[in-house]
């Protein structure tokens, strides 16, 4: 008896799945990130921006008569998963995809979407092999790893002289990727890293790895890897009674860090692109966000620019034919977003990205210095 | 030497924790030889029942008094828990082919972890440090040797459990029919004990213990998520493996080994393959005593 309920429960679901699915002429934007898993907190700023520039530009009458309609994909952070999300999307027939978030989903997945002849613009995904392997389709609206990898590496060498410098990554294509730009652009500046590892991403222990750095006498440990990680190594470096600097990058920029990490991430730096929540183009759309009472910070606003940049590609082309808009956000632009006006290049990567350096301090983070 | 302390406290540390989950895997392999592989999500969902309550009760009472709390509560709820799985999922295949239920476990497995995901969100939650400060052992060279209260706090729950668990098999009358069961469920229903009672209370036993185990684990790292239940689980589950499935303190001296070979080999060696050392030890383990080190061999039964 269970079993023929559940098999009509089964059928009943999959029945809604099918006549939920619209009729009307809508042009179909997917949203593809983490909204589970350990990244989840930066798949949800992915998705607040995303809903609200969808909300925005269909409040003004959508893209060329068109509603849009937002189509969501959870990939978890995992390449296998974001494949499988990616071709959901493809018969889905979105346009255009906002995402993915992590590099490791965004590269795996924008081979799916390049077979299909599919927009995929990331807002987060920083791996320069992104693009730089990527095809016609592929765009991002943040900055890329070597670029950002350089900026911490100056930073340091500028003003932490004579530290003993331990980087640490999480094995991930990005914490690793970020990782090797840093100690690539610490050789190259002549200073040496005293310690190299990675570690698990998704431990929980991490008390013989600080154990290590305490030994070793390291006072800046650099972490190339996400928030749920970084926080925990502060909390139990702290527990240990080892305060060294911390210095990390672009996955550390959400609260959720501080709620992780507590007062031992006080005075950590990371790297991240200057504030745009500051910015003029973004004043209107940061105050009906905070309205909803949803913080405009990280990637949240990078979200909106993407769904932006397109829809003006869109409206200029004349069209959401992937293919022509692909061509026209190349050629054209400077596009007006929340970010300010972004221009992109023939790689598909923001013209002049530019990185700011961050610090935590008590529960909240801002710019520290401009690079 | 205070290098060689400091991660001799960090190994015993994980490796007690280990050990106080592999126990509750242990125990219910022992009764029905079956492992039951949600046990790692009864421990999350413990974890879950104990954040709830300590940020329930934050402000509200003093701090031992909502640890205390915590962990009944938790253990009261997770009993429930254990009691629902072993009666939904496992007992309907009782008698079917030996690999049904380990499947219906790992579909209860999936179940508990989407269930807290829906619920509470995917997000990681956290508490601020409860239980702060503790002893330093030792000073050498400025290099402080620190045990946390909390560490020594892990040790004794663990040893503790252990103890009261061991005199419950073997000492109880409940003991007693759960070796009775294990030995021959057929032939001890003959002799009067009620099998399905008797397991129903070693699955509320063992979903206690994970509750224990979620709650320390809270306390000690203060950061959980939905997912904690699939590595811890996997963890202990090898824990239980290496000190012998079915033996209790087999559990504990298996998961004090993975602890120290993890917290050595990061240590000394290099922290990203301490779980290619776990493992290879593992095997290598197994090939010379395939039951374990404190597991006994089982007369066939023909």
């Amino acid at each position: 008896m269970k079993k023929y309920l559940f098999c009509t429960a089964a059928t009943l679901a999959l029945g809604l799945a099918v006549a939920a699915a619209p009729a009307q002429a809508q042009t179909k934007i997917g949203v593809a990130g983490p909204l589970t898993g350990s990244n989840a907190a930066f798949g949800v700023q992915l998705k607040v921006g995303a809903d609200q520039a969808i909300a925005d530009i269909n409040a003004k009458g959508g893209v060329l008569g068109k509603k849009l309609v937002e189509i969501v994909q959870d990939d978890a952070c995992d390449p296998k998963q974001a494949v499988t999300a990616a071709n959901q999307l493809v018969s889905d027939g979105v346009v255009m995809v906002d995402g993915h978030f992590c590099s490791a989903s965004s590269i795996p997945a924008s081979k799916v979407y390049t077979d299909n002849g599919i927009l995929e613009i990331s807002p987060g995904s920083t791996n320069p092999n992104y693009t730089d392997d990527g095809s016609a389709f592929t765009f991002r609206t943040c900055g890329r790893d070597d670029q950002q990898g350089k900026v911490a590496a100056d930073y340091i060498a500028k003003h932490f002289k004579g530290a003993k410098i331990a980087v640490l990554d999480d094995n991930s294509t990005y914490g690793k990727g970020i990782a090797d730009q840093v100690r690539m652009n610490l050789k190259k500046l002549g200073i040496p890293d005293a310690y190299d590892t990675s570690y698990t991403a998704g431990d929980k222990d991490y008390s013989a790895l600080i154990s290590r750095l305490k030994q070793q006498g390291i006072t800046l440990v650099y972490i190339g890897g996400y928030y749920a990680d970084s926080g925990l190594i502060m909390r139990q470096g702290a527990a240990q009674g080892y305060t060294p600097q911390y210095f990390s990058e672009d996955a550390a920029v959400t609260s959720a860090l501080w709620q992780v990490a507590g007062p031992s991430a006080e005075g950590m730096l990371m790297t991240f692109p200057p504030p745009a929540e500051t910015g003029s183009a973004a004043a209107t759309v940061v105050a009906e966000l905070k309205a909803k009472n949803i913080d405009p910070s990280g990637y949240v606003l990078y979200s909106y620019a993407t769904i932006q940049a397109w829809a003006e590609a869109a409206k200029k082309a004349h069209s959401t034919k992937p293919a022509l808009v692909a061509k026209e956000l190349k050629a054209g632009g400077p596009w007006p977003t929340v970010l300010g006006p972004i221009k992109f290049d023939a790689k598909g990567d923001v013209v002049n990205a530019a990185y700011a350096i961050y610090k935590w301090h008590d529960g909240n983070y801002s710019v520290f210095a401009m690079n | 030497m205070a290098y060689a302390l400091q991660q001799l406290v960090n190994g015993i540390t994980l490796g007690m924790i280990y050990g106080l989950i592999a126990v509750g895997y242990t125990m219910v392999y022992g009764i029905i030889g079956m492992i039951n592989f949600a046990h790692g999500d009864v421990f999350m969902v413990g974890a879950f029942v104990g954040i709830i309550v300590l940020t329930a009760l934050t402000g509200v009472t003093s701090v031992p008094m909502g640890i205390l709390a915590a962990l009944l509560l938790s253990a009261g709820v997770c009993a429930l828990y254990g009691f629902s799985i072993e009666r939904v999922a496992y007992r309907p295949l009782r008698g079917s082919f030996r690999l049904a239920p380990l499947i219906s476990a790992i579909g209860m497995s999936i179940l508990l972890e989407n269930y807290v995901q829906t619920s509470q969100g995917a997000l990681e939650r956290a508490i601020p440090v409860t239980v702060p400060g503790g002893i330093q052992l030792m000073n050498e060279n400025g290099f402080v040797v620190q045990l946390s209260w909390m560490q020594i706090a892990i040790v004794v729950v663990t040893l503790v459990t252990l103890a009261i668990f061991t005199y419950i098999v073997t000492k109880t009358p409940l003991g007693r029919s759960m070796r009775a069961v294990e030995q021959d469920a057929k032939m001890a229903a003959l002799l009067g004990i009620d099998t399905n009672r008797t397991i129903s209370y070693t699955f509320i036993i063992g979903s206690a213990l994970a509750a224990v185990a979620g709650v320390m684990f809270l306390l000690y790292y203060g950061v959980i998520d939905f997912y904690i239940g699939f590595n811890a689980g996997i963890k202990a589950f090898t824990a239980a493996v290496l000190g012998g499935i079915g033996s209790l303190p087999g559990a504990v001296l298996g998961g004090l080994l993975i602890g120290l070979i993890e917290a050595f080999w990061s240590g000394y060696a290099t922290v990203a393959y301490k779980d290619v050392a776990v493992y290879s030890i593992l095997a290598i383990v197994l090939m010379f005593m395939p039951t374990g080190l404190l597991g006994r061999n089982d007369v066939e039964k023909v």
